[in-house]
């Protein structure tokens, strides 16, 4: 399934696709505040754990597969400003029922992240039959 | 403990705003080191699979932490979340109001240690467990 969910349409999040993987691109909106001129962090780490089903998506290749969050620990480094938010994420291994990614979300320069995190996916490799 | 920080009115007002008025996170109780937020059902915040998102969810959690942080310290101050981890133990079922419980265990300046759940509905069977830390961003 590569729609978006409902969350995502509502917070104005968009795909785009990559040879490597998708980037999830987050225009500034004032529902993603969480004070005044910073990026809500509960938001933020929605964000991170939909780059990383977003990777675990494109790697697996397949649409059979249902994908759910096991655990995320998250890393804050930055005020998050209001502006256009990205976020990507790297699987680091892919097991038969386990992913292990990490992720991160950046504003002007992928080389000083706002956030990362350490993300474990559960895959269910039978949904869809029955 | 000092008592001057009223997290009610905190919420009436912060939950009017940003994320949180989008999720419609509200006051529910608290006691001397906790507080526990709620936010109604809306198919508008489901995931892919129809089941409540997870950034609602940790959005929820983060604030709930937050706020118990200041129900300890009895006064509010501006902090940063440094970081948190959430444990996803299964979907919210649809429908259900979620609850956040945010404790705070410590807090040893500039930083307080926070730990907590979220449920549907019954506390003894959460959905979520939550462990995290805060960074004061002004002295106390």
């Amino acid at each position: 399934m590569s729609a978006l969910s409902p969350y995502a349409a509502a917070i104005g999040l968009t795909v785009e696709p990559g040879a490597a993987g998708p980037t999830l691109r987050l225009p500034f909106s004032e529902p993603l505040l969480g004070r005044p001129g910073f990026l809500h962090g509960g938001m933020i780490a929605g964000l991170l754990e939909s780059a990383a089903i977003a990777q675990l998506r494109h790697a697996l290749g397949e649409t059979e597969a249902r994908i759910e969050l096991v655990t995320i620990t998250v890393d804050y480094l930055r005020a998050g400003h209001p502006v256009e938010t990205r976020a990507a994420a790297r699987a680091i291994r892919i097991g038969g029922r386990i992913a292990n990614l990490t992720a991160q979300a950046w504003q002007d320069d992928p080389d000083t992240p706002i956030a990362t995190a350490r993300i474990n996916l559960r895959i269910h490799r039978d949904a869809g039959k029955g | 403990m000092a008592d001057e920080f009223d997290p009610a009115a905190f919420m009436a007002a912060a939950g009017g705003f940003g994320h949180a008025a989008l999720i419609g996170a509200r006051y529910a109780a608290h006691g001397t080191d906790w507080a526990e937020l709620a936010m109604d059902a809306d198919p508008r915040l489901a995931d892919g699979d129809g089941n409540p998102a997870f950034g609602p969810i940790a959005t929820l959690l983060d604030m709930a932490a937050g706020t118990a942080v200041w129900v300890r310290a009895g006064r509010f101050r501006p902090h940063a979340t440094l970081d948190l981890r959430v444990d996803r133990l299964r979907p919210a079922r649809p429908g259900r109001t979620i609850v956040a419980r945010g404790t705070c265990r410590d807090i040893a300046d500039p930083l307080a240690f926070v730990g907590g759940l979220a449920h549907d509905g019954d506390p003894d069977d959460p959905i979520a467990l939550v462990a995290g830390t805060f960074m004061m961003t002004e002295r106390w």
